[in-house]
């Protein structure tokens, strides 16, 4: 990734000096080789641009923000964002000619959770060599292969193309895809018993602290007020206070970015707490599928998707299994 | 508290139901069950809304909160709509809704969505009556219930 | 000093239970946050720390206050007694320990917060050393020794035993009612302390330099233009607040029950763009003003009222759980540099 850094860095500084944009949407080196924070850059301070396998946050969402600003941003997406950055431009939040798309190359993202529970704690450093990770840890120096600590949204890799893109930085040295049967999870889950089912999200659920990290990092929760957030509505609440509130957030949540989530995982990847909310997101994506026909949110900017269109022999509620009984 | 247990169970499980109407068919279908005469039980609430595509997830979610036991959707027939398409919306939305419940372990019963149409008093009673059968097989609702909220 | 060995740590942990609730880290769907032991229950002493603070046991996320009912004319207005359940809270890091004295600051400066005051009084914290701290500690910075935990009592795990030395008159008086405690040697757990502390030399984050940044320069780290750059990332999400062993806020509201109204409090956070909203708006308009709040409040209002004690303990948390990797440590470090020019 350090080659690719580079090309970033180059093919930036080119764009930034004719011209074409005025600042660069990125990720800024932190303390450590890991927590990489989305910045935004000019010439003067381009230099700590970083890309490597932690730059997981989807910088789709920022671009709200960015574009309504005065001039040009040159916007760095993986191929998994450009289909959150679609969905916006798609749903008129993004100016899009406000945006110059830099593509570039993306090697699955790891998790440092994962490596955590992998036994890699007290990082000092990680050196990446190809698919290796080498970490120096305050307790010596450990190694495991990037493929067992990808964040789960790498598991199921939508692929290396870009939805989106107005240059791409070429991949030199491609990797494997990952093959993961991303509805593997949903599925077990309906074949449980309704019991079982409840009681998986009975305990996953009831972890919730609500801190809305899932909701604001959510590029597809992009309303201007939640309704969450909106006394009027009379669900506003910033704790659980009964277990009745952390189902009913998850599950409207979920259903307001229904046929709009594009299982880019960032909801998952940053609950404090380790609720995969993907699977939430992912059985509405299967039902869609297989009711409404195969949709994939944000891989065009136009189409209308599945909650905003209908046909006259759509299947009727309650037809859809959601689990076995 | 022996006395309170006894005389919880020995009164009979009334299931609090709410049903949604759609002002332009299903309200005047459950008028019309009314002016003839027609019987459902009286624990169907019905609360009148333009149109069934206005009703919002949330309402549903909201009235399980408060202390439904079951909650009905009626609309007009799908190609009937008064606004021509907002049924279909409707369909789709409660579909998947239905599907994410039933996921999370809630009763697959509990939730329902007819057409009925302003002519069709009868099938109203029918199906009020046989919506709050079922919920009354299934017991008091406890999977998406607030305890805030029980008496 | 006594001690028991870990593989009878159970029989510790039943014989505390049967005098009063404890609670400790327990593990669930692979996330670490106190919980109330019982036999069987999947107890881990192993990681750093919980996810949420200990905090909530003595100031929980959500709290009833008074409930109202009309009938007819009649309102009736119903408070609550205060909470009286005896508790031991078993596995209490350093870092979380001293968040405690920060929020008794708080809390039971006048005018003293009933509710939290009772579950100091009633519960019973039994602290634990660190074993293993991570690259995201920094306690050392405020002054914090994580092999020297303090709390009622102190406990430290070495050579298959737990150690526990009770600090005070309710920890001796937890640990004089077991008898399956044996006599130790202070010195027995020297070995332990001392790999702490070799640790700790290592860590990334321990000269964290916080001069210039204090009480005393008010105005000038408000005025800082860093602001606006450090909070551009920030989502507003309650993340750093709510695992923060030290933050305090609440916000009481009114639930609905369609039957009485339930006034109740619960942890609120100043990264939310409805906190501090009034009748008349809210002063702080954007992420910028209330990601400043939460640094300016940590780092500096509270040492200035407060004989300089920060209210941040360095336990790191923040640190690892925030979405896009923004924290105390980035925004000291930005501020300290400014300080300094």
């Amino acid at each position: 990734m350090q080659a690719v850094e580079k090309a970033i860095k180059e093919k930036a500084r080119a764009l930034l000096a004719d011209g074409t944009v005025d600042r660069v949407l990125g990720w800024e080196k932190g303390e450590y080789c890991y927590d990489n924070t989305p910045a935004v850059f000019t010439a003067e301070n381009l230099g700590n641009l970083v890309y490597n396998s932690f730059c997981g946050a989807n910088l789709s969402k920022y671009l709200i923000a960015e574009s309504k600003k005065e001039g040009r941003v040159l916007a760095l997406l993986k191929p998994c964002d450009t289909y959150s950055f679609n969905q916006l431009v798609k749903e008129h939040r993004i100016d899009r000619e406000k945006v110059y798309v830099l593509g570039i190359p993306c090697h699955g993202i790891a998790d440092v959770e994962k490596l955590n529970v992998k036994g890699v704690k007290g990082i000092e450093r990680i050196a990446e060599d190809g698919g290796t990770l080498t970490a120096q840890t305050l307790y010596g120096e450990k190694t495991c292969e990037i493929n067992d600590v990808l964040l789960e949204r790498c598991m199921a890799c939508k692929g290396p193309e870009h939805m989106a893109a107005d240059d791409v930085i070429e991949d030199t040295a491609p990797v494997e895809l990952r093959k993961h049967d991303r509805f593997g999870m949903v599925e077990k889950l309906e074949q449980m018993t309704p019991d079982e089912r409840f009681e998986f999200w009975r305990s996953e659920l009831s972890k919730c602290i609500r801190c809305n990290a899932c909701r604001n990092v959510c590029p597809a929760c992009s309303c201007l007020k939640c309704v969450f957030d909106n006394d009027a509505s009379g669900v506003a609440a910033k704790a659980n206070v009964d277990t009745f509130e952390e189902n009913m957030f998850h599950i409207i949540r979920a259903f307001h970015v229904a046929g709009r989530c594009t299982d880019c995982g960032e909801c998952s990847r940053v609950c404090p707490q380790g609720i995969p909310l993907h699977l939430l997101n992912r059985k509405f994506i299967q039902d869609i599928n297989k009711n409404y026909g195969e949709y994939q949110a944000g891989a065009d900017d136009s189409s209308a998707w599945p909650l905003v269109d209908y046909t006259q022999e759509d299947v009727e509620p309650g037809a859809i299994e959601g689990g076995k009984n | 508290m022996p006395e309170l247990n006894e005389q919880k169970s020995s009164s009979e499980f009334k299931p609090l139901i709410v049903a949604f109407c759609c002002n332009w068919c299903s309200y005047a279908g459950a008028d019309l069950a009314g002016t003839s005469r027609l019987n459902y039980p009286a624990n169907v609430k019905i609360i009148r809304v333009p149109c069934s595509c206005r009703v919002n997830p949330m309402f549903i979610l909201r009235a399980f909160q408060r202390g439904a036991d079951g909650v009905i959707i009626n609309g007009c027939h799908p190609g009937d709509c008064h606004y021509s398409t907002g049924n279909y919306y409707a369909r789709r939305r409660m579909a998947l809704l239905f599907s994410m419940l039933e996921y999370l372990g809630i009763e697959k019963g509990r939730t329902r969505v007819e057409w009925v149409s302003a002519a069709e008093g009868q099938r109203f009673a029918q199906v009020m009556n046989e919506f709050a059968e079922t919920i009354h097989n299934l017991g008091e609702n406890k999977r998406l219930e607030d305890l805030r909220c029980k008496r | 000093m006594q001690k028991i060995a870990m593989d009878r740590i159970s029989e510790f942990f039943s014989a505390i239970a049967a005098e009063r609730a404890l609670y400790l880290p327990l593990k669930k769907k692979g996330a670490v946050n106190f919980g109330k032991w019982e036999e069987g229950a999947d107890v881990d002493l192993d990681a750093l720390h919980t996810v949420k603070s200990p905090k909530g046991l003595f100031f929980p996320q959500s709290e009833d206050l008074v409930s109202f009912k009309m009938q007819g004319k009649e309102i009736s207005i119903d408070a609550p007694d205060a909470p009286d359940e005896k508790f031991a809270v078993f596995g209490v890091r350093a870092c979380d320990a001293r968040g405690m004295d920060i929020l008794d600051r708080v809390f039971l400066s006048d005018p003293v917060d009933t509710y939290y005051a009772a579950r100091r009084e009633n519960g019973i914290v039994v602290t634990l050393s660190c074993s293993a701290p991570e690259e995201t500690c920094f306690c050392s910075v405020f002054g914090i020794d994580p092999a020297r935990p303090g709390g009622d009592v102190s406990a430290w795990i070495a050579g298959g035993f737990l150690y526990v030395k009770a600090l005070t008159e309710k920890g001796e008086a937890l640990l004089s009612g077991l008898s399956l405690l044996e006599a130790a040697d202070e010195a027995e757990i020297g070995p332990a302390v001392e790999q702490v502390k070799a640790v700790m030399e290592k860590l990334p984050l321990k000269d964290l330099d916080l001069t210039g940044i204090d009480g005393s320069a008010t105005e000038k780290l408000f005025a800082s233009e860093k602001w606006a750059e450090l909070s551009r990332a920030c989502l507003g999400c309650g993340t750093c607040t709510y695992v923060c062993p030290t933050c305090q806020c609440y916000d009481i509201r009114d639930f609905d029950t369609g039957k009485e109204i339930r006034r109740y409090r619960c942890w609120d956070s100043c990264m939310y763009s409805d906190f501090t909203r009034m009748a008349h708006g809210n002063p702080r308009k954007s992420q910028v003003e209330r990601f400043r709040q939460r640094f300016m409040h940590k780092l500096v209002y509270f040492p200035a009222n407060n004989d300089g004690m920060y209210s941040c303990v360095g336990c790191g948390r923040c640190v690892a759980k925030c979405p896009i990797s923004m924290n105390i440590v980035k925004v000291a470090k930005a501020l300290g540099a400014e300080a300094k020019e």
